[in-house]
């Protein structure tokens, strides 16, 4: 049987699919089918759909490790709509989903979600993130080179910029911080000697932590950025890059040299961050390409082919070689199109997997036997929450002065400023943007997080908001409908008989009762792992 | 603290670290880690503690907890604890009296009777300098012990004595080890590169309310029944944790639960709920909210919480200085008077530091111009600071500022030489390392090779 077909097969036998394709033919109360597996995972089979799947099941079988089930086609329209976009889907987007009959639906959304807004925004974070883009303390871009800075970086993720292009911009950017955003690249580092920018160059593009490098090797590095100048200009906080013809290196000052041991020749009226850039940028550069792939790799998979991936190092090597020289070859191919590598990764079938390892093996998480359970960033949390709730976030800043304040309907994802952030970002894990590393985003709970979302007044005043979904349009007080509605809104699904039964107790017609066992099943859906957690 | 446990801590503390960030050359999977960091832990929660190998505080202490009173936005000297009435009306205003304490030869400024008569309980630093005026950097400057600048932001004070002397030092309380009342400073990440493991609990909510709403411990209007009740459908509705419940992620979230109920259900959320105070001890501290906080703070530290900060808002007076500080200083001088006098009773001033402060004092001449119209701006050439308990001697005034007030006369004190002082007596060893999540050697305390300017630490009261 050809894998489609079998796909297909599944898809029809998936819990989730046959409780809506039931309700849509209206049948009542009757029972439903039984459910042989979780509304979690899917009953097709695991078969290879493209490249990757061959690397990693070939290696899963050489270890004699079992992959997962595929995950259902709830838990994908969750996942996918979560790791592209950042963003919940809406209970109509889930349901529509659900009751599709498209065997190739799965392709089709991931094609939608790339070419989403949001795919800017939630990618802009991320960018932003390593980029180090906050206006105050310790990296002080001031408010409007922040603003016009993260424009630049989401601008560029929404057009899909090639990455080479995105990487020279910033690499070999002068002029103003107002005026010309991608120079905020080198205001951004905390110091400003050409080592401390080649450190930053070296994490941010070939994802290495040049400071535990031989010494000479830094030092070559750091002089093709040891002509940069900066001057301030007549207007508040203006600053300019530029490349400074005076700086001429002299006979002390380190050779610029290669990261791989080559010595450069720069004549001495050129920018030498050009020629580094045109070094770096090369398709032959295995740096460049190597960290992007594993990059992406990383944050759609939760792990990096080589992990940390930003510690890419000789004595750190990738679990599956096979799958980074994939992914690298495809990127140079497509003339660096970061879209065409999501593309690929998101259709296999190794993403696709449920997040229920097949096996206790231990080598199982880093051969991505399984999909990973990982906590929401905090906000996207705090977005999937007011999303559900209909409420918003209320941002401002009251430093520097003019103070800011941010329109109450744009998200979390999309704040610009590291600088304006909330209690509940603080609390959630938001990286304080000072190093650039990944790690600096911390996800994992805390006792204090789970007080804040079972029982905090910001929370509850939210739920207090939650109403079942106007577009139902099913006869007043009927619970099924209201249940089913905030299952759609929070976890993407349908609940199944048994939830429906155990839920059903607590829903009496009319009353205030009923309405506070609404909020009080939203609150209960709202703190399960299920919702907490990508999976 | 017993050395014992501390020792034990710092042993479990390397497989939390390579879970925590994957620092770990070999890879380590989460299982292991999980079962390596859970077994013997006796109720320690493995996700909320630092997770960086924390040296041993080795040093013989003499505090245990330290209680921060932050005077947000920089209090006037002139006006607090270094008057001068000398100076004449250009510096003084109309607040030109200054009031003799239970020590002689101390005075300080006549809005604080009632800290007049605790004197002999604190020693007043009038040489604090780092001659920054902008709030930002002095207050990461004050509360670090560093200058910004360079590759790293330094944790807080706060942030380093609960690594020291929080959960891998044995703290088994469900009170986490750094506490702020009520809100975060925001902007200055307290953490620093410890991450965000080490920032404090933020209570929310309003003590001088005749109920604490803590944020997620107290909730108001949800009776117990109905917080029960809820519960009991969570449990039965989570469809993930059913079917991956061994899964080490979920494991340690189930964990987080667990310790969040005995909050808000349990016995251990019941520190924060002051109506168990007397009500003329709730008087004497003031019904406000800083009197509540400083009650608060002593609950907490009697219950072994070794940090304890109190942002205190309000002290950023560019204009109706004197009608602000005329509102405000007598409900700091209430609180504070009562805390160190409380704490004092209860045997409990020995081992607790207080330490009150802001991020610089305020300009000594009153801008009477337009549009300040009476106001006093922001001035780091020279500010006070009061240290109190835990080994600090009381009635001391140490260093002066000059007559004026606008500069230091005699004895420097910098920031990082009052920080390195309460390290010291908190048995942290200043000159000791600190974990860092990329293994970086870095001192718990700048040294002289940094660039740092030092008077040197404050024997003269220790």
């Amino acid at each position: 049987m050809a894998p489609a077909a079998r796909r297909t097969w599944g898809w029809l036998m998936d819990p989730s699919m046959i409780s809506s394709v039931w309700l849509a033919a209206g049948r009542g109360r009757a029972a439903a089918p039984k459910a042989a597996v979780s509304p979690l995972e899917s009953r097709a089979d695991v078969e290879p759909t493209n490249p990757i799947d061959g690397l990693v099941f070939g290696r899963l079988k050489r270890l004699g490790i079992p992959p997962a089930r595929l995950c259902s086609d709830a838990v994908f329209v969750r996942r996918a709509c979560l790791d592209v976009i950042g963003t919940l889907p809406t209970a109509a987007e889930a349901k529509e989903f659900l009751l599709d009959r498209n065997p190739a639906k799965r392709s089709a959304l991931i094609d939608r979600l790339l070419e989403r807004d949001e795919f800017g925004d939630y990618w802009a974070m991320k960018w932003s993130d390593l980029l180090r883009v906050k206006s105050e303390f310790p990296i002080n871009l001031w408010p409007n080179a922040v603003q016009a800075y993260h424009r630049w970086i989401q601008a560029g993720l929404r057009q899909n910029k090639p990455y080479d292009r995105f990487a020279r911009e910033l690499l070999t950017a002068r002029g103003s911080n107002f005026r010309v955003p991608e120079v905020n690249f080198y205001r951004a580092v905390q110091g400003r000697e050409p080592q401390a920018i080649a450190q930053t160059v070296a994490l941010t593009f070939m994802g290495a932590r040049a400071e535990n490098w031989p010494k000479e090797r830094l030092a070559g590095m750091a002089a093709f950025f040891s002509r940069l100048g900066y001057k301030s200009t007549a207007e508040w906080k203006e600053e300019i890059v530029f490349f400074d013809p005076g700086k001429v290196p002299d006979d002390k000052s380190p050779p610029a040299v290669f990261p791989d041991g080559t010595p450069a020749r720069i004549p001495p009226d050129q920018d030498p961050r050009e020629v580094f850039a045109r070094w770096l940028i090369d398709p032959k550069n295995p740096w460049f390409a190597r960290n992007i792939a594993n990059r992406v790799w990383s944050w759609l998979l939760g792990r990096g082919v080589i992990h940390e991936p930003d510690d890419i190092r000789p004595d750190n090597p990738p679990t599956n070689p096979g799958v980074l020289t994939l992914l690298e070859r495809e990127l140079v191919s497509a003339r660096w199109d970061l879209k065409r590598i999501y593309r690929l990764i998101l259709n296999s079938t190794t993403y696709q997997l449920s997040s229920i390892p097949g096996s206790d093996h231990p080598d199982g998480p880093a051969n991505f036997a399984h999909y990973p359970l990982r906590r929401l960033e905090a906000e996207v949390l705090i977005d999937a929450v007011c999303q559900i709730t209909g409420t918003t976030e209320a941002y401002t800043s009251a430093i520097p002065e003019p103070f800011t304040f941010i329109p109450g309907d744009q998200r979390s994802i999309a704040l610009a400023d590291g600088s304006i952030t909330s209690s509940f970002l603080e609390l959630f894990g938001r990286p304080a943007r000072d190093t650039g590393l990944e790690s600096e985003r911390n996800n994992r709970p805390t006792t204090a997080q789970r007080l804040h979302l079972l029982n905090s007044s910001h929370i509850q005043r939210k739920l207090e908001r939650v109403r079942p979904a106007p577009s139902w349009g099913t006869p007043r007080g009927n619970p099924r409908e209201a249940i089913e509605g905030l299952y759609l809104a929070i976890l993407s699904r349908f609940p199944t008989e048994e939830e429906l039964m155990i839920v059903r107790d607590s829903f009496r017609p009319g009353g205030g009762k009923g309405r506070e066992a609404l909020v009080d099943l939203a609150w209960a859906l709202i703190n399960s792992a299920e919702f907490s957690y990508r999976h | 603290m017993d050395p014992k446990q501390g020792s034990q801590g710092g042993s479990r503390t390397p497989a939390s670290a390579e879970a925590a960030s994957g620092l770990a050359g070999a890879p380590v999977s989460r299982r292991e880690v999980v079962r390596c960091g859970l077994v013997g832990a006796a109720g320690l929660l493995l996700s909320d503690r630092i997770g960086l190998a924390v040296p041993a505080t080795t040093q013989p202490a003499r505090a245990k907890a330290v209680i921060q009173i932050w005077m947000w936005g920089g209090p006037s000297h002139l006006d607090t604890f270094d008057p001068k009435p000398e100076a004449g009306n250009d510096y003084c205003g109309p607040l030109n009296k200054a009031i003799a304490t239970n020590v002689d030869g101390i005075m300080i400024g006549e809005l604080l009777p009632l800290l007049a008569k605790q004197a002999d309980k604190y020693s007043i630093i009038r040489g604090m300098t780092h001659g920054v005026n902008a709030h930002e950097t002095a207050s990461y400057m004050v509360q670090s012990a560093r200058m910004p600048g360079g590759r790293e932001v330094y944790p807080s004070v706060g942030a380093v004595v609960s690594l020291f002397k929080g959960y891998d030092a044995g703290h088994q309380s469900l009170i986490p080890p750094y506490i702020v009342l009520t809100e975060l400073q925001g902007r200055f990440s307290e953490a620093g590169f410890l991450g965000s493991r080490a920032k404090p609990f933020a209570t929310g909510g309003d003590p001088g309310q005749s109920r604490f709403a803590v944020e997620g411990i107290v909730a108001q209007g949800i009776s117990d029944e109905r917080q029960r009740a809820r519960r009991e459908l969570l449990h039965k509705l989570d469809a993930l944790e059913r079917v991956m419940k061994d899964d080490p992620e979920l494991v340690a979230w189930r964990q987080c639960e667990k310790q969040a109920y005995d909050l808000i259900l349990g016995d251990a959320g019941k520190v924060f709920d002051l109506s168990q105070e007397k009500d003329d001890l709730r008087d004497r501290y003031g019904r406000t909210t800083f009197g509540q906080s400083c009650l608060m703070a002593r609950r907490l530290v009697e219950r072994g919480v070794p940090y304890v900060t109190i942002n205190y808002k309000g002290w950023d007076t560019h204009k109706q200085h004197f009608q602000t500080v005329r509102r405000k200083l007598p409900e700091m001088d209430k609180g504070l008077a009562t805390l160190l006098e409380d704490l004092s009773d209860r045997g409990l001033l020995d081992t607790t530091i207080v330490w009150w402060s802001g991020e610089f004092g305020r300009t000594p001449k009153v801008q009477w111009e337009p549009p300040w119209n009476g106001g006093r701006g922001h001035w780091g050439r020279v500010f006070s600071a009061v240290l109190a308990g835990g080994g600090f001697k009381g009635g001391r005034v140490v260093g002066a500022s000059d007559a004026k007030g606008e500069a230091v006369k005699d004895r420097p004190v910098y920031p990082c030489d009052l920080i390195a002082s309460m390290y010291e007596l908190l048995g942290i060893d200043p000159d000791g390392k600190m974990p860092h999540p990329q293994g970086k050697t870095v001192r718990v305390t700048p040294s002289a090779e940094d660039g740092v300017s030092m008077g040197g630490r404050l024997k003269e009261i220790m």
